[in-house]
C-alpha cells in the first residue's frame, strides 16, 4: 500500500511538475511512517522528561527489539506473496530456543553445533511449512496455526515444562556480548562504537556521491543534488549520534551487529535482486507471474523456509538475551513481527512492502513500549495502545493511498 | 420518433487535473436504441455514471431531465427508483450464488422480521428469466452458466427492477459472435416492447445492426448525433466521428515477406482439460507459422484457442498433453513457461489484466518481469538504472502514453496497459510472437498502432500467431488462417481468398454435422 516508498527516480521527477501542495502531499504520504516515528520519539521524550535519549534505554532499543527485527524481515517476504502471515513463528523460538538450552545446558554440547544444529532446525520446520503451502497449496494461516501447536508443545516436550538456562558464556557471547578493544575502549568512554559510527556514515555519503556519478556516467536520470544532500546528511548524523549514544553505554552490542546485518540482506534482497521482485510480483499477480516463466510455488515455498531460518535464529537471540528458554517463550512474538510490517506499510494483500519500513514499523512499536515502561504504565493498557497504534497505522495507510489513486 | 424519455444537459465533469465531461448533451426517446460510442477515454462510461447516480449530483454541473422531471440522483439506488439500470462491462454477479439470489441481491423479498421468502423470490426469478428467454432453474449458480447466460440473469435482474431504460456498457465485449448476436436481438424484441435501451459498445457493426441512433463522444465532448435512416449511418461515417478524420485503411499495409523457413510447427497436438480429465479441450491439431508471416486462429470461444495457445507455451494450461512441437526445425519440450520463453515464445494473453500485468505495479516493474536476468548484473542483483532505461525504450517504442514509467499500469488506459504489455514480452526478444486477442477493449486508435507494430515484428523477421474473434481483423492482418471448431482443426485458408462467409460456413457447417450425427 505504501507504494510510493522506495521508488526509483522516475517518480520523483514526475512529482516535480505538480503544485507545492501536491509535492507536500506526496512526501506527507511517502514518508508518512518515518515522520510518526519522529513524533512518537519527541512525545515520549518530552513525557520522560528526556530518559527515553538515555544512552542506556537507546541502546537497549535496539537490543530489545533484535529478534523482532529479525522474524520481521522474514515475515516480510510472507505477508509479500499475498498478505500471507506465519503464526508458528513464536512457536518456533521455544522449539529451537529450548533445543539450543537443552543442547547447551543439558546435554553439553559445543555451543558452536548447537548454534549450527539450531538454524537447521528453523530451516527444517520452513521447509516443512514451505512445502504444504506451497507445493500442496493448503492456506497458509491454516499450516502455521497447526505449526503454532504443534511446535510449541514440542518445545514444551523437550524442555520437559520446566525452565532451562543457558550459562555457557561461549554462547552468550556469540550474540550478546559487546564489542570491545583492549587499550582503546578501557576508559569510560567506548571509542570503537564512535569510530565504527564515523566510518559507517563515511560510506553512506561515499555511496551517495558513487551511485550519482555512476548515473551521471551512464546519462541516467539524476534525484535533484539537494535531495540526496539532505537525505544523506540525516542519515548520517543519526548513525553518528546513535554510536555516539553506544559510546557513553557499553559500546556496541554483538546483537547489534546481527540485527542490522540480517536487516541490510534482507533489504539489499528485497529491493536488488531479482529472486526478491519475484515475492512482490506473486503478491501483486499470481497467474501473470507464473505466465512470465517464474515457479509461483517456489516462492511461497522460499519465503516460509526462510522464515523458519529466520524464527530459528531469533529463537537463538531470545535464548541468550533472556539466559533461558521455558515453555512460555516466544509467547506471541508472532504478532510483534506481524505488526512491525503492517505498521511499516507492508499489504495486507501482498505485493508492497519494504524492509526500511519494517524496520521503521518494528522501532515505532519499540519505542512507544519502551517509553510506557518507563512512564510506568502497566502491561494491560500497553496492549491497548500497541493495538490502537497497529489499527491506527493501517487506517492512515489505506485512506491516504486511496487518495493517492486517480479517483 | 416518440417523446423524450431522457435529456442530459451541458454536463460536466471534473477529475482532479482532467475534464473528463465538457458540455455533454444527450437525447433519448422513448423506445430506441441508442448507441453511445467514442474511443477509449472518451467519457462514455464517465456519462453513463453520471446519469445513474455513481456521481452523485453536484459532483458534476448540468441537468438531467428524466420523464419531463429534473433528476437529482443522489445514488444508483435513485436512479434504480424510476427505472434506470446501468448492466457494467465486469458482471456484478456472485459465482457462488444462485441466480435468483443474485437477481434480487439488495432487493429481497422480506417479511418484517427481515427474512427472506425463498418461494417468491425463486417463482419472480423464474417469471424474469422466461421473460427474457433463459431456460435454467433459478436454483443454479451463476458460475455453472456460461457468459452469454449470465449476461442474461443481468438484463432479467433489470426487468425484476422495473427497468424503462436500460445502459448495457460493452455488453458483447466478451460474447461469441453467436450470443453476441442472440443478445442484440433479444434488445430488438424488447424494444417492440417498449423499453428504451442506451448501448456502449466498440463493435461497429453492432450499431449498425441494432441502433437506431448514434451519439458519438470524443475527449470528452458531444461530437454528433447520427440518425438510423436520416444520416449516412456505416462504419466507416461512425469512425470518421470517432477519430476525427476518415479512417480508409483500418488495417495498415504490409508487404508480405514470408520466409520458407518454418519457425514453429506443432504436430498432433492434443489437450486435455485440468479439472474433467476425461475432456479433450484440443484434438489432434496441427499447424506451422513461417518467419515474417501472421497466422491467425479463427473460432468461436471455447474452440479451444486459448487453450492451445497456452499449452504450447510452456504447458501453463491443460493435463495430459501430448504431441510434438519443432522451433526452427529442432524439436522442443516446454515442460514450463520459462523453457518457452527461454526460446523465444512469447504469448500475450486475452486477458491482460487476470495473467497478463501486475496492476499495482510501475510499468518499469511489468515491462522486465519475464526477463529480469536481462537487467541484473552478477548474483542476481538488479541494475535498477538499467531497467529505467529499458522501460523507457519500451514505452517509446510502443508508444505507450504514460507519464512516467513509475505509473501503476492499472491507471492506464486499456489501450495503453495493452502497449505495455507488447512492450514486457518485446523486451523477451521472442521470435514466435502468440496474440490472443490483441485488440479486445481497445479503440480504434490504439488498434490500428497494435496492427503498425505487428507489421514492424514481421518485417524483422519474426512470427505472429493472431488469435481473434474479429473476422474483419483476421482477414485484415493474416496471411493464412486457421479455423478451429470445438477444439478442432477445421480449415487452413489463404487470408486474401477468404471471405468472413467463407469461414463461417465451415464453423456452422461443423456444428451442423455434429448435430445431425447426434440425432442418426
Amino acid at each position: 500500500m505504501n507504494k510510493t516508498a522506495n521508488k526509483g527516480a522516475g517518480e520523483r521527477a514526475a512529482v516535480k511538475n505538480g503544485s507545492f501542495y501536491r509535492r507536500l502531499i506526496s512526501f506527507i504520504t511517502k514518508y508518512a511512517m518515518v515522520i510518526a516515528l519522529v513524533v512518537v520519539f519527541a512525545l515520549f521524550a518530552i513525557l520522560t522528561d528526556g530518559r527515553l535519549l538515555n544512552a542506556s534505554n537507546m541502546s537497549n532499543l535496539m537490543l530489545q527489539n533484535g529478534y523482532v527485527l529479525v522474524m520481521a524481515c522474514g515475515m516480510l517476504l510472507c505477508i509479500l506473496t499475498g498478505g500471507n502471515i506465519d503464526l508458528s513463528v513464536g512457536s518456533v523460538i521455544c522449539m529451537v530456543g529450548g533445543i539450543a538450552a537443552v543442547l547447551i545446558s543439558n546435554v553439553g554440547m559445543d555451543p558452536y553445533l548447537t548454534i549450527v544444529i539450531s538454524l537447521v532446525i528453523g530451516l527444517l520446520v520452513g521447509v516443512w511449512q514451505g512445502y504444504w503451502i506451497g507445493y500442496v497449496r493448503i492456506p497458509p494461516f491454516i499450516t502455521t496455526l497447526g505449526g503454532m501447536f504443534i511446535f510449541r508443545g514440542i518445545g514444551r516436550i523437550i524442555l520437559d515444562n520446566r525452565t532451562v538456562s543457558i550459562q555457557d558464556s561461549r554462547f552468550l557471547d556469540i550474540f550478546t556480548a559487546y564489542i570491545k578493544i583492549p587499550g582503546l575502549d578501557d576508559g569510560e568512554v567506548i571509542w570503537s562504537a564512535l569510530i565504527v559510527g564515523v566510518i559507517v556514515a563515511a560510506l553512506v555519503v561515499f555511496n551517495m556521491l558513487k551511485t550519482r556519478r555512476d548515473r551521471a556516467k551512464h546519462g541516467y536520470r539524476q534525484n535533484s543534488f539537494a535531495s540526496d544532500i539532505i537525505r544523506t546528511v540525516i542519515i548520517a548524523a543519526l548513525v553518528i549520534y546513535y554510536s555516539y549514544l553506544l559510546s557513553q553505554y557499553r559500546g556496541i552490542s554483538v546483537m547489534l551487529v546481527w540485527v542490522v546485518a540480517i536487516c541490510l540482506i534482507y533489504n539489499f534482497i528485497t529491493s536488488k535482486t531479482a529472486f526478491g521482485r519475484y515475492f512482490y510480483a506473486v503478491g501483486g499477480n499470481e497467474k501473470a507471474t507464473q505466465l512470465s516463466g517464474i515457479n509461483t510455488n517456489k516462492i511461497y515455498f522460499l519465503a516460509y523456509a526462510n522464515m523458519g531460518l529466520l524464527a530459528g535464529l531469533s529463537g537463538l537471540l531470545v535464548a541468550a538475551r533472556v539466559g533461558s528458554v521455558n515453555g512460555n517463550t516466544g509467547n506471541s512474538f508472532e504478532m510483534d513481527a506481524i505488526g512491525a510490517c503492517f505498521i511499516g506499510g507492508a499489504s495486507a494483500y501482498g505485493g508492497s512492502g519494504t524492509v526500511g519500513g519494517v524496520v521503521i514499523g518494528a522501532l515505532l512499536l519499540g519505542v512507544i513500549t519502551m517509553g510506557m515502561s518507563i512512564l510506568g504504565l502497566g502491561d494491560s493498557i500497553q496492549q491497548v495502545i500497541r493495538g490502537a497504534v497497529l489499527l491506527v497505522a493501517v487506517i492512515f495507510d489505506v485512506v491516504t493511498s486511496r487518495k493517492a489513486g486517480t479517483r | 420518433m416518440g417523446k423524450t424519455l431522457l435529456e442530459m444537459r451541458s454536463i460536466t465533469k471534473e477529475f482532479p487535473g482532467v475534464k473528463a465531461l465538457d458540455n455533454v448533451n444527450l437525447v433519448v426517446e422513448e423506445g430506441e436504441i441508442h448507441a453511445l460510442i467514442g474511443e477509449n477515454g472518451a467519457g462514455k462510461s464517465t456519462l453513463m455514471n453520471v446519469l445513474s447516480g455513481t456521481f452523485p449530483v453536484g459532483s458534476y454541473s448540468g441537468e438531467i431531465y428524466y420523464d419531463g422531471k429534473l433528476c437529482q440522483f443522489k445514488n444508483q439506488r435513485d436512479s434504480e427508483e424510476v427505472g434506470i439500470v446501468i448492466i457494467h462491462q465486469e458482471l456484478a454477479l456472485i459465482p457462488l450464488l444462485t441466480i435468483g439470489e443474485n437477481m434480487f441481491m439488495g432487493n429481497e423479498f422480506k417479511n418484517k422480521f427481515g427474512v427472506i421468502d425463498w418461494n417468491k423470490t425463486y417463482y419472480e426469478a423464474e417469471k424474469h428469466m422466461r421473460q427474457v428467454g433463459l431456460k435454467e432453474s433459478a436454483h443454479t449458480l451463476i458460475k455453472d452458466i456460461g457468459t452469454g447466460k449470465q449476461q442474461l440473469v443481468e438484463i432479467a435482474k433489470a426487468f425484476a427492477k422495473k427497468v424503462r431504460l436500460l445502459i448495457l456498457d460493452e455488453p458483447t465485449s466478451s460474447l461469441n459472435d453467436e450470443d453476441a448476436r442472440m443478445l442484440l436481438d433479444l434488445l430488438l424484441e424488447f424494444k417492440k416492447q417498449g423499453l428504451t435501451s442506451i448501448i456502449i459498445t466498440h463493435k461497429l457493426n453492432e450499431i449498425i445492426y441494432c441502433a437506431d441512433k448514434a451519439t458519438i463522444l470524443r475527449d470528452g465532448s458531444t461530437i454528433e448525433t447520427l440518425v438510423k435512416g436520416v444520416d449516412e449511418f456505416s462504419e466507416q461515417r461512425i469512425i470518421k466521428g470517432m477519430v476525427g478524420r476518415p479512417m480508409e485503411d483500418r488495417y495498415p499495409a504490409r508487404e508480405h515477406n514470408i520466409s520458407d523457413k518454418v519457425s514453429l510447427e506443432v504436430r498432433n497436438w492434443t489437450v486435455h482439460h485440468p479439472l474433467y480429465q476425461e475432456r479433450i479441450v484440443d484434438d489432434n491439431v496441427s499447424f506451422n507459422v513461417h518467419k515474417g508471416e501472421v497466422v491467425g486462429f479463427s473460432g468461436l470461444q471455447g474452440a479451444g484457442r486459448t487453450e492451445l495457445a497456452m499449452s504450447i507455451f510452456g504447458r501453463s494450461y491443460g493435463t495430459n498433453i501430448t504431441g510434438e512441437m519443432f522451433l526452427n526445425g529442432k524439436k522442443v519440450n516446454f515442460k514450463k513457461p520459462q523453457d518457452a520463453i527461454r526460446s523465444g515464445l512469447a504469448y500475450i494473453t486475452e486477458d491482460r489484466k487476470v495473467y497478463g500485468l501486475i496492476l499495482d505495479e510501475t510499468i518499469r516493474f511489468n515491462t522486465t518481469l519475464a526477463r529480469l536476468d536481462k537487467v541484473c548484473g552478477g548474483g542476481g542483483v538488479i541494475d535498477t538504472d538499467m531497467e529505467v532505461q529499458v522501460a523507457e525504450d519500451m514505452t517509446r517504442e510502443m508508444g505507450t502514453k504514460t507519464p512516467s514509467i513509475e505509473q501503476a499500469i492499472g491507471h492506464l488506459s486499456g489501450g495503453n496497459q495493452q502497449k505495455a504489455l507488447l512492450g514486457k514480452w518485446m523486451f523477451t526478444e521472442p521470435n514466435v510472437l502468440i496474440m490472443d486477442e490483441p485488440t479486445r477493449g481497445i479503440d480504434v486508435g490504439a488498434k490500428y498502432e497494435i496492427y503498425c507494430l505487428i507489421n514492424e515484428m514481421v518485417a524483422n523477421g519474426k512470427s505472429v500467431i493472431m488469435i481473434s474473434s474479429e473476422l474483419p481483423e483476421l482477414l485484415g492482418m493474416c496471411d493464412r488462417i486457421y479455423v478451429m471448431n470445438e477444439g478442432r482443426l477445421l480449415a487452413e485458408v489463404k487470408a486474401s481468398e477468404a471471405t468472413q462467409e467463407s469461414i463461417m460456413g465451415y464453423i456452422i457447417r461443423d456444428t451442423g454435422d455434429k448435430k445431425e450425427s447426434v440425432h442418426q
